[in-house]
């Protein structure tokens, strides 16, 4: 923990001076500033063609050469992509999903950190190991079996898959990072509240579980851009298209381009944006949580 | 007094059978230990029924044929003999998924460090450039398939727009044979640089000790010289957790081909993961998708022992004695 938490003052620090703590050599951080900026371009042009594409008329998107800003910007497609698919059904699944799937890892993940960071039984530590192994296992193998599973339940083709899991631990990463941070809690608080009368899911609800709002947050954020973005899941489970996620839905879309008679490249670009755009704003919101959480995860403790 | 001697023996009574299943040795931390299993109840059920129940039935599943909608049949070793001898996209999809990792991780790993290396630097606005460089990690998979579809347009993409400017004749990216496992590369690696590999660098990079690289300035190391006998070194722990996740998360190469290529074309793009899924769950060939999984199983254990059995040569941890 001690290296975890130097590593991270450190990463702020340097976050937050932003300017040369070396000699003045004005020179190389001219070049150096210059070099981050065609970096940036590069990572950010994708984007920029996307949006640009967006906006374009299917007959400015098929010309050649390509236009670079749209000569008379379409922004009736992102309405459009609304009447052609059933985007809004699609946008409503995901948030459900990402809802439900969040609550759940948020919950049932921290329980279970409670469990591991404060009570002493037979087969703790084995439990634990085995819980940091399955980090390390592909979800090829029980992608199958759980197929099955969720068929003989009767389940496929409901959002259920999707989320249910969520609420048996929230997985290895989730339980790992909050028993982490319960660990660097004062075990004092705990033994005050017991001796005041407190119950232990009284102590875990009333007294640790707020105290644990930074580390929540960050697994709030990070579980929420992971289910939004997954796409092997929602593709295997779900068929029936008003039961899409957008992953999904984007997919079918990309499949279909002459929808009803007319080419939708062009809507497909919007509907990309409008996929991406949310996921974006929520990391430039949260980013403090999220970049803590990797950092964490990525240091030995 | 009554209160105090009656209970006294009671503690030290020699634990009951529950006190000694659960490992406790008074009454009290039998209560603790019982109440630990209750808040860990979610996750055992959790483990049980999303991970080991699966493990095993996934193995069972492997040895038989099965398609969901009849119970399975046994066919012993019948699975593997097919995917080792009878099925023509067996080894080439374990090749090409090879060969994609064999280039994104490296070049993935030592592109995150150079970019966190510059952000470590200290120069104006490095946190804009941080999240610049992690945006493109953000964007769903099946939206930057998507878009690189058009970027990488033969004729009406920027790509080929600008390799023209210099005289370029450029290929058809994911619509070529020879270059849709390239592009595919090109993709990979520019969505992934920026993202949690570097993050985690970044991270590592904070914790060198500025005493020893300014030690070794004082006694005349170059940049490089600094690099290769300081930095190098003291981030290897990071290097190999970055190098594990990288191995396990190139292997798994999915989505991206599934809707940027749909492994085409002419299976240039038939990864190992897509020919599982294909397997599984478009021709419903269950168990031959269960023995599938397995060996690729198999094959990434044995990645992530190679690389932690050889990281004993080059990983050094600060606390170890010299």
């Amino acid at each position: 923990m001690a290296t975890q938490s130097n590593a991270l003052r450190g990463l702020n620090r340097a976050q937050s001076t932003g300017r040369s703590r070396r000699a003045p050599f004005r020179g190389r951080d001219v070049a150096l500033f210059v070099l981050a900026c065609v970096l940036s371009v590069i990572f950010l042009f994708p984007f920029f063609w996307t949006v640009m594409s967006s906006l374009k008329s299917v007959q400015e998107l098929n010309t050649f050469p390509p236009t670079w800003i749209p000569q008379d910007p379409q922004w009736v497609n992102y309405p459009k992509v609304l009447q052609r698919v059933p985007f809004l059904r699609w946008t409503y699944n995901s948030l459900l999903v990402v809802f439900l799937a969040t609550l759940g890892t948020v919950l049932s993940a921290s329980i279970v950190a409670y469990s591991f960071a404060r009570f002493r039984y037979r087969g703790r530590d084995l439990i634990f190991m085995i819980t940091l192994g399955t980090m390390m296992l592909p979800a090829q193998v029980t992608l199958i079996p759980q197929y099955v599973l969720f068929h003989k339940l009767g389940m496929v083709n409901t959002l259920y898959p999707l989320w249910l899991p969520a609420w048996f631990g929230g997985g290895a990463f989730a339980i790992f990072l909050i028993r982490q941070f319960i660990l660097s809690l004062p075990r004092e608080l705990d033994e005050a509240a017991l001796i005041d009368g407190a119950g232990y899911f009284m102590i875990f609800w009333r007294i640790l579980l707020p105290l644990c709002k930074p580390v929540l947050a960050t697994i709030t954020v990070i579980t929420f851009i992971a289910v939004w973005n997954d796409f092997a899941n929602p593709l295997i489970y779900l068929q029936l298209p008003e039961k899409f996620t957008l992953a999904v839905g984007l997919n079918y879309f990309k499949n279909f381009p002459e929808m009803g008679g007319e080419p939708t490249q062009h809507l497909l670009m919007a509907a990309s944006v409008m996929m991406t755009a949310p996921i974006i704003a929520l990391f430039f919101a949260t980013q403090r949580y999220f970049v803590q959480g990797i950092v964490l995860s990525g240091i030995k403790g | 007094m009554a209160v105090v001697s009656t209970q006294l023996p009671a503690q030290r009574r020699s634990p009951g059978l529950v006190a000694r299943l659960v490992g406790a040795k008074s009454p009290l931390e039998t209560k603790q230990a019982l109440w630990g299993y209750v808040f860990l109840m979610p996750w055992l059920l959790g483990l049980t029924i999303f991970l080991v129940g699966p493990i095993l039935i996934s193995a069972y599943l492997s040895f038989t044929e099965y398609d969901v909608l009849s119970s399975p049949q046994f066919i012993g070793l019948a699975n593997y003999a097919r995917a080792f001898t009878g099925d023509k996209q067996f080894w080439p999809s374990l090749g090409r998924t090879l060969y994609y990792s064999i280039v994104v991780v490296p070049v993935g790993l030592i592109g995150s460090l150079a970019l966190a290396m510059l952000l470590n630097q200290g120069i104006k606005g490095t946190n804009i450039f941080r999240t610049l460089y992690f945006l493109p990690h953000l964007t769903p998979a099946v939206a930057l398939a998507v878009l690189w579809v058009w970027i990488f347009h033969p004729s009406l993409g920027p790509v080929n727009t600008m390799l023209g400017w210099i005289g370029i004749d450029g290929p058809g990216w994911l619509t070529s044979k020879q270059w849709a496992l390239p592009a595919l590369i090109i993709i990979t690696i520019w969505a992934g640089v920026g993202g949690n590999t570097m993050l985690i660098f970044l991270a590592g990079l904070q914790g060198v000790p500025k005493e020893l690289l300014e030690a070794a300035e004082i006694d005349g190391a170059g940049a490089w010289a600094r690099f290769r006998n300081v930095t190098l070194p003291m981030i290897s722990p990071t290097m190999l957790f970055n190098l594990i996740l990288g191995i396990i998360g190139a292997l798994k190469v999915f989505t991206l081909a599934f809707v940027a290529t749909n492994g085409g074309p002419s299976y240039a793009t038939w990864f190992y993961a897509l020919h599982i899924y294909n397997q599984a769950f478009h021709y419903f060939r269950m168990g031959y998708g269960a023995a599938l999984a397995w060996i690729f199983v198999v094959v990434l254990m044995a990645f992530t022992y190679l690389q932690l059995h050889l990281s004993r040569r080059w990983v050094y941890y600060a606390g170890e004695s010299d």
